[in-house]
């Protein structure tokens, strides 16, 4: 039995310890927010936090979440309550079919907790690892630049590790 | 009288220290110019163009992120992070101001146009046997490409390094100015020359001294970024011996189809070598393959090999996380004539730093798009130990001895990373 908390909920799971961390979390414990996209680490669609970092859950053994925390797009909000990310996505229409969008979500996520007031330069890098295949990128930018605005997903005095 | 004359024999002594060190290390500035002091006609900017290609002035003086050659890259020395500078043609911050004296002084004797001495970071010791004609053209080139303000970061050293006349005894040591032309127009000898000079090829892949100075065997492999820069002199001994042919491919496409695909410091410097004519190319790899040992090199001490728990759980590892793309009929194995993985340079050689970096650190996007190699880090996604499970497993697949204490080199690259 392999236990991990994901979304401040702790979980035991009769699995591999090699299965990939995404298999775990749609197939055992219905967080369907991370989609399989390449399996390859090419897409992003699959991007979860664990201790805060965005990783690439179908490369990802779920038994290297030994004492690490897992956040999934789940724990961000709900639909009466959505969190910044996922109000300023809805607002600004940024999802076309939406396959990518929890990738999307979850990885700026770890940068606007990271960093109150990212630069253009620096919201791109940071968010080059995701691709979007209906091409709403502007849209995806558009809600994240919004978000950065505000600053409020900054944790204050938290330096954060780089990403 | 005694204690006093050997108080003047000493003052003397101590004096003409003084003015020695003085001679060495004092180095005029040369008079700032308005504009190149050079006729620059666009076949001069052309050859620079190869020129400043060959000697991989973009690796280090145009990082990712930063507009081209505006400098900015920080290097971590054993001493301390020393950051590469702006050579494009900005008055205040670049080489604007620098007549092709001054340019020609800098690359021959790491002299910076005020007179401060360079730090050996930069390859002076190398460029300086590039001919007066390849530096013309290559003074041509960057005094011709945008100008961008940008200061270089400060370093970080500790103090005594800070005193820059210091180096002038480092260059006593290591520095012997003056250009090496090819002694014919053979590839071997176009090769030696671009090897020796321009390529700065032993900056990597020979070892350091303890005061940063090339003192290993002349290519016999070398440290850099965390990653272990092979041994050049023993490509022939290679499990699968390296040929001119594969080294060529190698070095202009970035991957060798026996081999595998470059990586770490040395994936900017394919990208470059894919940008120079074949020809040179060609040459580099004739030159390398001409210095090779007689007698393979003695093999390193081999571990225990492994236990078949710890086989197992790798094996396991690597069914879940790499044979998507690695496993058998996967597109690794299958596309683009790469070689099978456990035929690789990484997991062939001597050491398995070069295995777990690539683990670590995958193989990142180019900035330009071309056909390469890509595969994503793994630093945040493994364990220590669950890369060393995965690593010794790897090994087990090659036809070479086990690697030993795997475990603590993981750990040893995983802080060399903690650095960045």
């Amino acid at each position: 039995m392999i236990e991990l908390t994901v979304n401040g909920a702790t979980h035991r799971v009769d699995v591999d310890p090699a299965t990939p961390l995404l298999y775990v979390l749609r197939n055992e414990l219905a967080l369907n927010g991370a989609k399989f996209g390449c399996g390859m680490g090419q897409c992003g669609a699959c991007t979860v936090l664990v201790d805060d970092r965005p990783v690439f859950s179908c490369l990802y053994p779920v038994s290297s979440t030994a004492g690490r925390r897992v956040r999934t797009v789940e724990g961000f909000g709900t639909p009466e309550k959505p969190g910044p990310l996922q109000q300023a996505f809805i607002d600004r229409q940024a999802v076309q079919c939406g396959y990518c969008i929890a990738g999307m979500i979850v990885r700026a996520q770890a940068l606007l907790e990271r960093v109150a007031h990212p630069t253009e330069q620096q919201i791109r890098e940071h968010m080059n690892p995701n691709l979007c295949r209906c091409g709403t990128h502007m849209r995806i930018l558009d809600a994240i630049r919004a978000v950065a605005a505000t600053g409020e997903l900054h944790r204050a005095g938290e330096k954060g590790p780089a990403s | 009288m005694r204690w006093r004359r050997t108080g003047y024999v000493a003052g003397a002594v101590l004096l003409a220290g003084v003015i020695v060190f003085a001679a060495i290390a004092w180095q005029p500035a040369i008079p700032p110019v308005k504009s190149p002091d050079i006729a620059i006609t666009p076949e001069l900017v052309s050859k620079g163009r190869t020129v400043v290609a060959l000697g991989d002035c973009a690796v280090c003086h145009s990082p990712e992120g930063h507009p081209a050659f505006s400098g900015g890259l920080g290097l971590r020395t054993p001493f301390g992070v020393i950051y590469t500078t702006n050579i494009t043609p900005d008055v205040e911050t670049g080489i604007g101001a620098w007549s092709l004296d001054a340019f020609m002084r800098a690359m021959r004797h790491g002299v910076s146009r005020d007179g401060h001495l360079l730090y050996p970071a930069f390859p002076y010791i190398h460029y300086t046997k590039v001919t007066d004609d390849d530096l013309r053209a290559a003074y041509a080139y960057l005094m011709t490409q945008p100008a961008v303000h940008a200061p270089a970061p400060r370093n970080d050293l500790p103090l005594p390094l800070r005193f820059r006349p210091a180096l002038a005894v480092w260059n006593l040591l290591y520095l012997r100015p003056g250009a090496a032309p090819a002694l014919d127009a053979s590839p071997r000898e176009r090769g030696r020359y671009l090897v020796e000079g321009l390529g700065h090829c032993s900056s990597c892949h020979t070892a350091l001294g303890i005061i940063g100075g090339e003192s290993g065997r002349y290519l016999g492999g070398g440290d850099v970024d965390g990653w272990h820069a092979p041994a050049l002199d023993v490509l022939a001994h290679a499990p699968r011996p390296w040929t001119v042919e594969q080294l060529s491919a190698y070095l202009t496409t970035g991957l060798a189809s026996e081999h595998g695909a470059s990586a770490g410091p040395m994936r900017p410097v394919t990208d470059n070598l894919g940008d120079v004519p074949p020809e040179d190319v060609h040459a580099i790899a004739t030159y390398l393959m001409t210095i090779q040992t007689s007698q393979p090199p003695t093999a390193p001490k081999a571990g225990a090999v492994a236990d078949a728990s710890q086989l197992a759980r790798g094996h396991a590892l690597f069914d879940g996380v790499c044979a998507t793309c690695h496993g058998d009929g996967g597109p690794m194995e299958t596309q683009l004539g790469r070689p099978p993985l456990a035929a690789s340079s990484a997991l062939q050689g001597p050491t398995p730093r070069n295995a777990i970096m690539m683990v670590l650190q995958g193989i990142p996007w180019p900035s330009h798009p071309k056909p390469t190699a890509y595969m994503p880090a793994f630093a945040d996604n493994l364990t220590d130990d669950q890369i060393a499970d995965l690593v010794v497993y790897l090994r087990s697949t090659t036809s070479q001895p086990p690697w030993p204490d795997v475990r603590d080199e993981v750990r040893r690259a995983r802080k060399d990373l903690s650095h960045d």
